[in-house]
């Protein structure tokens, strides 16, 4: 007896319990749906102040890039998706070729954001800009002795370079940046100069790096400056420690200026919510959100008419690489490939 | 009839459950690229050393300390044995990667532990060598540390069972207990040894965090650098079709070798055979035995979580964490009954049916546990996506609605997900206990007049009752460590412990990821003491924990 009832309610139980997994995201007016690369507390914080000067609701999910675009394709015209975040602009680039960003035409963004750092023909804009310098010992080296890139690979620096691995997208981008500029075959020679002078094998992240800087292990990096601030604000004393022990060069000052990416935003081929998402966009490239880029992630504004936050004007301005960012993400793959031969693990 | 019922349900559950393992197999048809040309030329000789040295070198590992763990809990007797019984699966509750970040933090050249080296004897970098922790050795030893236990649950299981009869013939013929050890205990546990071991490995295969951090180039970081690098999904879905090959080459020889060394104990009555009692030095060698991998894998680490969590958490815990603890509890919970009941299914369906056509969609439904989360994930997301859009389009064009997606990016597409990842470690549990039934069980309970889910309901799942339980805390704790797949998965503002973790960690802010590290750990602890608990009930000789 017991068993029959138990037939019978288990399928209704399970039916039950589908449906309500099943329901499918609301896609109400008043609302915009973002995919973003972008980590949620680097982000949310500006949605929230959206959500409240607009009464427009935004709902969120965080991923990978890579990740979020082949589930973007995959979903196709039914995405629920209207806009797409990323922390550089060779994914958005990609996500242009995977065609699934639509051109947006807008004055104010044409206005705030400068044409090297978004997309030609409108697919994407960037909206912050992440500088990777050289960071060097403060009590070891003389930043007169530093000069570009380039000369990281001279034979004198042997034993003194940390590096994070190949995996990481922003040593990646550098690679192709110096593809752009010097052509394969040098960019190659300087690849294998500068493997020749690591002090160790590379792991870790960019935070890493700087503390293998202060703790004497090697003498200099290359890192992007918001994880210089991050440890500079951090809860942990021994990184605040590591972070005063290094310095920020800007290499390249005389030649094609520093490597910058940039963080950005493109609307979903078939957004459902349009004009919400160019709304978002325009609220993330005003004045206001430029700001909190800058005062909480130490990022630099796209907009050169935001004065950057007081950390960054300590490290003193630069000349930022002009070459158009779309470009990176062209070169992304070659220059995995240019790594994989130098060696660069 | 009915018979038929149960070999199209179970081959359909499982040819379904094999659908994620199906989609990169179908993916990896299609042309190759030139990527290849490249990764032979340059790194995949490298990738294929690594990924190999670093299953061989965790499976043995996981031996090392596995089984002489699982061998003075389970038969000897020596301070704290009762409490180390359940002490020894807390390694299980911390996810690889967090390990790998404790330990990093210790170890490294900027950690404490070199640091204090270097002020105490006044050393420079280039006067002393100290082995680096984020290295293959590293890795291997990461991971050793975090999977020990399932060796140790299913060697311990396997030790419990040996009869005294048999130990009582060999010591009646004048054999040592170590020799008694090596030529009769060890041998007969061995189909548990390889199970065990075989689970240990292909997680080790799949590992992708702990190596990404460490700087080893395995097969898995391979995929995701040809997939996330060079934008070549195809290639990326190549290697890891290759890789899955491997395993069930794998798996297939290990099948083999069990079959020719299959033992069933005659009777499961006998008397189980008197505790060995330890006495003198041999008893504080049994002790610091335990001791060792249970400081090393979960009291340093978590010590470190909770030095970090201490000094962060005032900031980092705020009105989310509960949402965050709720929703990562739901998830385990909910998706442990739901493997549970599929691995029953399948398991018994097996037993009833054990057709080759059976057994073959079921070993391919286990085939989802060496796959990398995210390549897994992808096979659920294809598939899915094609289902929605054909319905769409059908609906479209029969009643002009759209249905938009049904399937993608919900909770049903995670918890298929899980499903397909984490069956086999429920499948494995639930087979064991299975073939320990003897089949003249199931023919009285026929005869009877039952039907065969009336057997399954009143005859097995009772007798079964210590494997089911083992099977679903075990998933419980690997659901709540979960992260690839969730990423990649989830709907929209919803987010677990496990996520956030991961935010906050590879945003480089590993002090600040530690309060919800620390929360999968807690959450994982109950169920590991459950679990061990259950398991000592059950043994009838057993002395009461209490």
């Amino acid at each position: 007896m017991s068993n029959r009832l138990q037939s019978r309610t288990l399928p209704s139980v399970c039916c039950v319990l589908l449906a309500s997994l099943l329901a499918p995201p609301a896609l109400a007016d008043g609302e915009v749906n973002i995919y973003s690369a972008r980590k949620e507390d680097l982000i949310k914080p500006l949605l929230d102040d959206f959500s409240q000067q607009t009464g427009i609701t935004v709902n969120l999910v965080t991923g990978k890039e890579t990740e979020l675009l082949q589930r973007l394709q995959s979903e196709g015209i039914n995405t629920p998706a209207d806009l797409l975040l990323t922390s550089d602009a060779g994914r958005l680039t990609a996500a242009r070729q995977a065609q699934v960003l639509q051109t947006i035409q807008s004055e104010a963004l044409e206005k705030h954001i400068p044409a090297a750092y978004r997309d030609p023909d409108g697919y994407w804009y960037g909206l912050s800009v992440r500088a990777r310098p050289i960071l060097y010992a403060k009590d070891r080296i003389k930043p007169t002795a530093l000069s570009t890139y380039e000369d990281l690979a001279a034979p004198r620096w042997k034993g003194k370079l940390c590096v994070r691995s190949s995996d990481s997208i922003y040593n990646q981008s550098l690679v192709a940046g110096m593809i752009a500029h010097h052509g394969e075959a040098n960019t190659e020679t300087w690849a294998k100069g500068l493997v020749a002078n690591f002090a160790r094998s590379p792991k870790g992240g960019d935070r890493d790096q700087i503390k293998a800087i202060a703790a004497g292990e090697c003498d200099l990096t290359l890192a992007n400056t918001y994880y210089l601030g991050g440890m500079l604000t951090s809860s942990d004393q021994a990184e605040q420690q590591a972070a005063t022990q290094v310095a920020v060069f800007w290499p390249d000052a005389k030649t094609t200026g520093v490597h910058v990416n940039v963080s950005g935003a493109g609307v979903t081929a078939h957004a459902k919510n349009r004009d919400n998402a160019v709304k978002l966009l325009e609220f993330l490239a005003s004045d206001q959100a430029q700001r909190w880029y800058a005062d909480v992630n130490n990022e630099y504004p796209v907009n050169p008419a935001i004065p950057p936050s007081a950390t960054l004007k300590a490290w003193g301005a630069f000349k930022a690489d002009t070459l158009n960012v779309a470009k990176l993400g062209e070169l992304n793959a070659e220059a995995i490939k240019l790594m994989d031969r130098a060696g660069w693990k | 009839m009915g018979i038929e019922r149960w070999t199209l349900l179970v081959t359909g559950v499982a040819l379904l459950l094999a659908l994620p393992v199906f989609t990169v197999f179908f993916t990896a048809l299609q042309p190759a690229s030139d990527v290849w040309r490249h990764l032979v030329d340059t790194v995949l000789a490298d990738y294929v050393l690594n990924s190999v040295t670093l299953m061989l070198g965790v499976g043995v590992g996981t031996l090392l300390i596995g089984v002489p763990t699982a061998w003075l809990t389970g038969v000897c007797e020596f301070p704290g044995r009762r409490w180390f019984e359940w002490a020894l699966l807390l390694p299980m509750a911390i996810p690889a990667y967090i390990m790998a970040y404790t330990y990093t933090g210790l170890l490294d050249f900027a950690g404490p532990v070199q640091t204090l080296l270097r002020e105490t004897f006044d050393w420079s970098r280039q006067d002393y060598r100290f082995p680096a922790i984020r290295s293959l050795p590293g890795a291997t030893l990461m991971l050793a540390l975090v999977l020990y236990p399932y060796v140790y649950l299913l060697a311990r299981a396997a030790f419990l069972e040996q009869s005294a009869a048999v130990l009582e013939v060999s010591r009646s013929l004048g054999v040592g207990p170590w020799r008694r050890f090596l030529t009769i205990t060890l041998p007969l546990a061995r189909p548990a040894l390889i199970a065990g071991m075989s689970l240990v490995q292909m997680e080790a295969l799949a590992d992708y965090g702990t190596v990404q951090y460490f700087g080893v180039s395995t097969f898995t970081t391979g995929i995701f650098r040809v997939w996330f690098g060079m934008n070549d999904a195809t290639a990326a879905m190549q290697l890891a079709a290759l890789l899955l090959l491997f395993v069930f080459t794998l798996l297939v020889c290990e099948r083999l070798s069990r079959r020719q060394t299959r033992f069933h104990h005659t009777d499961q009555r006998t008397q189980r055979p008197p505790r060995l009692r330890l006495s003198g030095r041999w008893s504080w060698l049994a002790t610091a035995t335990c001791l060792i991998p249970l400081l090393c894998g979960f009291v340093i680490p978590a010590g470190q979580l909770l030095v970090w969590a201490w000094r962060t958490a005032p900031q980092m815990i705020d009105h989310r964490f509960l949402e965050l603890a709720g929703h990562s509890l739901w998830l385990a919970s909910g998706s442990a009954l739901l493997i549970l009941s599929l691995a029953l299914l399948l398991g018994y369906g097996q037993r009833l049916r054990p057709r080759p056509l059976v057994r073959l969609a079921v070993r391919s439904a286990g085939l989802g546990y060496a796959v990398p989360g995210t390549v897994l994930a992808i096979g659920v997301m294809l598939p899915f996506a094609a289902i929605d859009r054909s319905v769409d389009s059908w609906t479209r064009e029969w009643f002009g609605l759209s249905t938009g997606l049904l399937l993608s990016g919900t909770l049903f597409a995670l918890l298929f997900a899980y499903s397909a990842r984490f069956l086999p470690v429920a499948l494995h549990s639930v087979e064991a206990g299975l073939t320990r039934i003897r089949p003249s069980m199931d023919d009285a309970a026929r005869s009877l007049g039952s039907r065969p889910r009336a057997v399954l309901w009143r005859v097995h799942i009772p007798m079964l009752r210590s494997s089911l339980l083992t099977a679903l805390l075990l998933v419980f704790v690997d659901v709540l460590k979960e992260l690839p797949a969730t990423l990649i998965l989830r709907p929209f503002n919803f987010n677990t412990l496990a996520v956030r973790t991961y935010e906050l960690a590879s945003d480089e802010r590993l002090a600040d990821s530690a309060s919800f590290a620390l929360a999968i750990v807690l959450a994982g602890i109950g169920p590991v003491i459950l679990l061990s608990r259950a398991i000592s009930r059950v043994r009838p000789d057993h002395a009461p924990l209490s």
